[in-house]
């Protein structure tokens, strides 16, 4: 049997249930490694203890009818966490235990799974590289001073460096996507509506959804078929039929049209992505899809009206953090200076910088010129993929512009941090399900992703074709362990 | 267009975000740059097109107005900065 921390959420089942494998020796297996392995920074907060004594209750009377049975598993520190400290990466909410469970959680632990810890991401899920976090930032475990991406990054780097089998991260404009790409690993942002919101911390509510990162697709079909449902808690929660992903997970996707946007390429894109790109169309080819070439006019578009969209949601949901009722507060002379100085202290640059663009763009005598014109540009954008879905049943893109890059490099320009998120940012201002795979890698060996779009609630299809090339891809991550500590 | 100091200070004001003069001046910048990226949207014509204010296309449901959840008033309370028996504390609003 090979390692444990290095198996994948099938194997890792599958020896629980043919009772190779206790929940007390893999949830130990993971403590250990991730003991070993602080200098990645991916945890804000453990829950070690309680975890082991969680899996030795498991395994005194194992329930093998569970679809995570006695599962470790770490997730994004955006989930509130009954009786855990749920940070969002903010000073803000430093000290903030809830008193609830998010539903997607919740889902997790009624099929068995148990609660490692919290993971690392950029503050309020606002950034590409997990530097905007006030738990610093967190290593790559592709190589050292690496970035691993964002807003969910403690979590793609918690999985690519088997300190957790799968996790869940959230996505509201490529947060899931872009660092999996930066990874090698798996992650799939599902159909706005598909998973529940509920206890999630808001950023922007149009847009947000939480979803799996993996080691490979056939992890990701197991955990969404457990996070997504429908939800009364959340009002933007959608009834219909989920499939069994796993089990209908297939690998013929013989006769499916796969649409390629030709608005996908941009300047300065290096050749390796246009190469991985050819690729994979000649994968989908010899699997039996069909090739069709495509137009989404208004992909460039996208990220500006993004970056009206999102941050006049962000603004209007972070307005909460007062210092009344939970949180960070500064001391001020009066009730406004007290606001002032706890919102000043408590947040950080590109939280700040994200409000402050909010509360423009919806302010007395710019919400025509800005907002609503936004909102009119993401129509056309919908309109676009409406267009596109009419002829094909799936898209074919490059996850991100580029590969991983250095902590720091980005740091001080925001407007090329944003473009990270050119090719992610269309599917949520849309509503659809996207997945990102790993594909290959750059000339310094990082890896890089494909982008597979498909249509509302269609997550089974763009799984079974993630699933039919990363077989033809065969994709070796090869992590040297290079952080570990004794 | 572009947004100049005394703009930066009346949206932090309304942000309720306090903020020094450097801090301002840097914001300036930063958000000078992030609008250029922005103005982009002003090629499009859009006269003819309904905003998107749903993507979901739901109607809101109806529920029954249930209490469902148990008591939590003081595990609500324990994460408040200050507090008083049963209330959260402000500095004093009222002369």
């Amino acid at each position: 049997m090979s390692d444990i921390t290095s198996q994948s959420l099938f194997e890792l089942t599958s020896n629980i249930k043919e009772k190779k494998l206790s929940s007390e020796e893999i949830t130990k297996a993971f403590i250990n490694r991730a003991e070993k392995s602080k200098k990645l920074n991916v945890y804000v907060t453990d829950n070690f203890e309680k975890a082991i004594d969680q899996s030795k209750k498991f395994d005194s009377n194992p329930n093998l009818d569970f679809k995570l049975p006695g599962i470790p598993i770490a997730v994004k520190d955006l989930f509130c966490t009954n009786g855990v400290r749920t940070t969002a990466g903010s000073k803000i909410l430093n000290n903030f235990v809830p008193a609830y469970e998010s539903t997607v959680t919740q889902n997790l632990w009624s099929q068995g799974a148990i609660l490692l810890g919290k993971l690392n991401c950029d503050e309020f899920a606002m950034g590409s590289s997990n530097e905007t976090s006030f738990f610093g930032n967190v290593q790559n475990p592709v190589g050292e001073n690496l970035v691993p991406g964002g807003s969910s990054g403690g979590s793609s780097a918690a999985v690519a460096a088997n300190l957790t089998p799968v996790t869940i991260g959230t996505d509201t404009g490529g947060s899931i996507r872009q660092p999996a790409s930066f990874t090698g690993t798996v992650g799939l942002k599902p159909t706005y509506g598909s998973c529940s919101r509920y206890g999630i911390v808001a950023f922007a509510s149009s847009l947000d959804q939480a979803g799996p990162m993996t080691k490979n697709v056939k992890d990701c079909s197991m955990l969404l078929e457990v996070i997504s449902s429908f939800d009364q808690k959340d009002s933007t929660s959608i009834d219909y039929k989920r499939n069994n992903y796993s089990k209908e997970l297939s690998k013929d996707i013989k006769g499916k049209k796969i649409g390629i946007p030709k608005e996908y390429r941009v300047d300065n894109m290096p050749d390796e992505i246009e190469q991985l790109w050819k690729n994979g169309i000649s994968y989908a080819k010899d699997c039996g899809a069909e090739i069709i070439d495509i137009s989404l006019p208004h992909t460039n578009y996208a990220l500006p009206t993004y970056y009206i969209v999102a941050p006049a949601e962000a603004s209007s949901n972070l307005a909460r953090y007062d210092g009344v009722k939970y949180g960070f507060r500064s001391p001020g002379q009066n009730l406004i200076e007290m606001y002032e100085k706890t919102r000043s202290e408590g947040f950080g640059d590109e939280v700040k910088r994200r409000i402050m663009i909010g509360t423009y763009v919806l302010s007395s005598g710019y919400y025509d010129a800005y907002y609503l014109k936004a909102q009119k540009v993401r129509q056309l954008i919908k309109k676009d993929f409406d267009n596109a879905f009419s002829k094909v049943d799936a898209i074919l893109t490059p996850s991100t512009p580029s590969s991983a890059f250095k902590i720091g490099e980005k740091t001080n320009d925001p407007v090329s941090m944003y473009l990270n998120d050119i090719f992610t940012v269309p599917i949520n201002l849309a509503g659809l399900p996207g997945i990102s795979i790993p594909a290959g890698k750059d000339k310094n060996n990082y890896p890089l992703g494909l982008q597979v779009i498909g249509k509302p609630f269609d997550e089974q299809n763009i799984l079974n074709i993630s699933y039919a090339l990363e077989d033809k891809i065969n994709f070796k991550n090869d992590i040297s362990d290079w952080w570990l500590s004794e | 267009m572009s947004i100049d100091l005394k703009t930066v200070k009346h949206i932090s004001k309304l942000a309720r975000i306090s903020i020094d003069d450097e801090k301002a001046n840097k914001l300036k910048v930063d958000l000078n740059n992030i609008f250029e990226f922005i103005e982009k949207l002003n090629e499009l014509n859009t006269d003819n097109v309904q905003a998107l204010t749903s993507i979901a296309e739901t109607t809101l449901r109806f529920r029954k107005d249930e209490i469902k959840s148990e008591n939590i008033r003081e595990k609500i309370l324990k994460n408040s900065p200050e507090e008083n028996k049963d209330f959260f504390v402000v500095p004093k609003v009222v002369e």
